[in-house]
């Protein structure tokens, strides 16, 4: 099995893709001569020439329109953001065209494209550059947004989301890109709406994801096990579609559920999971579900009031022994 | 007027008593008819009330303490009333201290927390008159039948909570039973028997060296008493149980064996005209029987009904004497842990007990044809003294027609 960093299993997804496919291309600012902001598109250039691996000037909103009237016409872009912060001045785009233009033209036209780059807080990088948007996105019906917390499963889902037909919304972590993990020899993919179980344990559930999963949830995890707590550890992998089952089948076993995401807690994706967990099996919950979110502020530059911001494995920790009514 | 509160004999083969909870201190002003301790005696745990109202002046044997029947634990009187003479006349040490007694028990599990105890303890939580327990806390406690309002939430604002269950179900669902406390590898450990243990210990050796036993087993279809409950639960929507159908079936064959329903009483034997039916329960540290009244009269639902409140309270040890004495019959049964056949020892002073294995799926062989078949084992133990092999066998068989025949146990009178 190779051991390959997250970066290069996102490299190798999108290569292998264009390999497949002579529709699929790439477009965005600096993946092509820079060989990508964070050189997930290294190589490309080279291997595919300039019709496959387009840099564009600073103009999301631009370059987003292009991919989706491309894969209107029958092209399969990809279209990198360089942070998904960026996203935002493209937000119209996405939202109102990419969304809707399946059902608002009645079926006639579908969007097959993804959008990806990394999201989320990395070191510093201040208020406007340091979102996790994941919840804004999967608010919206016509999105999927898809969330790897590792290298196998960003290969495998960055490869399922090249092949959807309608948009993806794929967001990384700059943080994770050099983190290694062991990925399947030869073609793979991974479905939309499976979750993963991280490990398995039968005091309490966390489902966490992306990079606060593997930053702050395991390590969380390792901690309550030496204390003899047993976490049910749930990675979703997609945000939207959600494994709903996998999480329900987890709660009826712990009967206490903790949400760890690095969005703000006001309608964030850990809400949707609280409601429909208190919807579906509120007859297993021992405890009110807790979550470990962002405080709710813009994230501060200063690196200690940013830690202070952010989800801890000391949060998790806390509100795991809340869920467990632990003193 | 002082009184003194004398340890009292909660069952007929109690000796002497364990003081599990005192419910008032030194000083607290009691009412008569309100309890004032509850006691664990060889068969449960009971509560007892004050007889008289007063001020608790003084505790004899603390929490945790034993003594015998008859010896003072207390002392009720008025608040400047002169008890010396009282104190004077009753031994300076009592029966046993409450420090020695307490690392000893480790074998007693924690009583469940009883209604009038838990009113006192959260009142100040249920100001509304609503009971706070979480989802789980409600479903377990239907379950259950337990009564969310008896039980005492250990939970934020008194929330009752699944642990607040178990702790009120006996602690019967918690992976590991807290009486087996472990013993550290390599060493020997005594423990002190509970009371429950030592009336087992005495009662069996005296069943044992006393009534000469012998032992019938019989293979009993168990294909038709399937299709039978199945059929029940179905049209009643209800959760008979094979031990109801058991139950049932011994209690009709009892009522035509009126040797096997008996006690030997020396020079005669005494046989019943009815047919009390214990069934054995298994407990953290001992087993007991409770008793299931005329079942020859009552029907299979009603046993059924009857059977689940009875062994609910026996794990919970809130049976009263006469739930677990007055047997005629007593029905042990051990299928659920797979065990097919094993002999059991005779509940005096019952004349035969049944022990019963598990229904086993294997070849049979019908109408002379090897076909897959469902078999249940019973042996009767039967006290040679009054019951011989021939009666214990023709008791078997006709257990076995009724069972193989289940419908013969539905009243269509």
């Amino acid at each position: 099995m190779p051991t390959v960093s997250l970066r290069e299993a996102l490299h190798q997804a999108m290569d292998e893709e264009m390999a497949r496919d002579e529709r699929v291309f790439l477009v965005g600012e600096e993946v092509a001569q820079y060989n990508g902001a964070y050189k997930v598109s290294q190589g490309l250039l080279q291997k595919w020439g300039p019709k496959r691996i387009v840099d564009t000037p600073i103009a999301e909103s631009g370059f987003a329109g292009i991919g989706i009237g491309a894969a209107m016409v029958g092209l399969r872009p990809i279209v990198e953001f360089m942070t998904w912060n960026f996203s935002l001045v493209a937000f119209d785009q996405i939202v109102n065209n990419a969304a809707k233009m399946l059902s608002m033209s009645g079926g006639n036209f579908n969007v097959p494209i993804v959008f990806r780059g990394p999201g989320g807080a990395a070191h510093s990088l201040a208020a406007t550059h340091s979102q996790a948007l994941e919840s804004l996105y999967a608010h919206f019906p016509g999105l999927k947004v898809v969330m790897p917390s590792n290298p196998k499963d960003a290969k495998g889902l960055l490869k399922t989301a090249i092949r959807d037909d309608n948009p993806v919304v794929f967001i990384e972590s700059e943080m994770m890109y050099g983190e290694k993990g062991d990925i399947p020899e030869g073609e793979y993919t991974i479905p939309f709406g499976v979750g993963n179980v991280i490990r398995e344990g039968s005091d309490v559930t966390i489902v966490s994801w992306s990079k606060v999963l593997q930053h702050v949830a395991v390590k969380a995890a390792d901690q309550l096990a030496n204390d003899g707590i047993s976490v049910d550890l749930i990675d979703p992998r997609t945000i939207r579609p959600m494994d709903w089952e996998l999480i329900f089948e987890s709660v009826r076993k712990t009967n206490r559920l903790v949400i760890v995401e690095e969005g703000w807690p006001f309608a964030g994706v850990g809400a949707q999971i609280s409601h429909e967990v208190s919807k579906n099996v509120f007859d297993y919950l021992d405890a009110p579900v807790e979550r470990v979110t962002q405080e709710d502020v813009p994230l501060p530059y200063a690196h200690n009031l940013e830690v202070a911001s952010l989800p801890s494995v000391e949060k998790v920790i806390n509100a795991v022994n809340k869920v467990l009514y632990r003193e | 007027m002082a009184t003194k509160v004398a340890m009292p004999k909660l069952s007929d083969t109690m000796t002497e008593g364990v003081i599990l909870k005192w419910r008032y201190k030194e000083g607290d002003k009691v009412k008569q008819g309100e309890t004032l301790v509850e006691i664990e005696s060889d068969k449960a745990d009971m509560e007892l009330e004050a007889f008289d109202s007063g001020i608790l002046r003084k505790i004899f044997v603390a929490e945790g303490g034993k003594a015998a029947i008859g010896a003072p634990i207390a002392i009720i009187a008025e608040a400047n009333e002169d008890i010396t003479a009282l104190l004077k006349d009753t031994p300076p040490t009592p029966p046993v201290k409450a420090q020695a007694a307490e690392p000893q028990r480790p074998v007693v599990t924690t009583p469940p927390p009883s209604p009038a105890n838990t009113a006192a303890a959260s009142t100040t939580q249920r100001t509304d008159g609503r009971i706070k327990a979480s989802p789980l806390a409600r479903k377990l406690a239907t379950e259950n039948r337990i009564e969310l309002r008896s039980v005492s939430g250990s939970g934020p604002q008194g929330r009752v909570i699944k642990r607040d269950i178990e702790a009120a179900l006996g602690g019967k669902r918690s992976p590991l039973p807290q009486s087996y406390a472990p013993v550290t590898p390599g060493t020997a450990q005594d423990v002190e028997l509970s009371p429950i243990r030592k009336t087992i210990a005495k009662r069996m050796t005296e069943s044992k060296q006393t009534a000469p036993h012998f032992y019938v087993t019989v293979e009993i279809d168990m294909e038709p008493a399937m299709a039978f409950r199945e059929q029940l639960n179905k049209i009643y929507e209800s959760k008979i149980s094979f031990t109801d159908i058991l139950v049932k079936a011994c209690a009709t064959t009892l009522m035509s064996h009126p040797h096997v329903n008996a006690t030997y009483l020396g020079d005669k034997m005494r046989q019943y005209g009815y047919a009390h039916v214990a069934v054995a329960v298994a407990l953290d540290d001992g087993l007991v029987t409770p008793v299931l009244r005329n079942c020859e009269q009552k029907g299979i639902a009603r046993i059924n009904q009857e059977l689940r409140d009875l062994v609910e309270r026996a794990r919970n040890r809130k049976l009263k004497p006469d739930e677990y004495s007055g047997a005629t019959f007593t029905i042990s049964n051990l299928g659920m842990f797979g065990v097919d056949e094993f002999l059991a020892i005779i509940n005096p002073p019952e004349g035969a007990i049944l022990a019963v294995g598990s229904i086993e799926e294997k070849p049979v062989v019908k109408a002379g044809q090897i076909t897959i078949g469902h078999t249940m084992r019973v042996t009767l133990s039967a006290d040679h003294r009054i019951i011989d092999g021939a009666v214990a066998a023709r008791f078997l068989q006709d257990l076995k027609t009724h069972l193989e025949n289940p419908v013969s146990l539905v009243s269509i009178s």
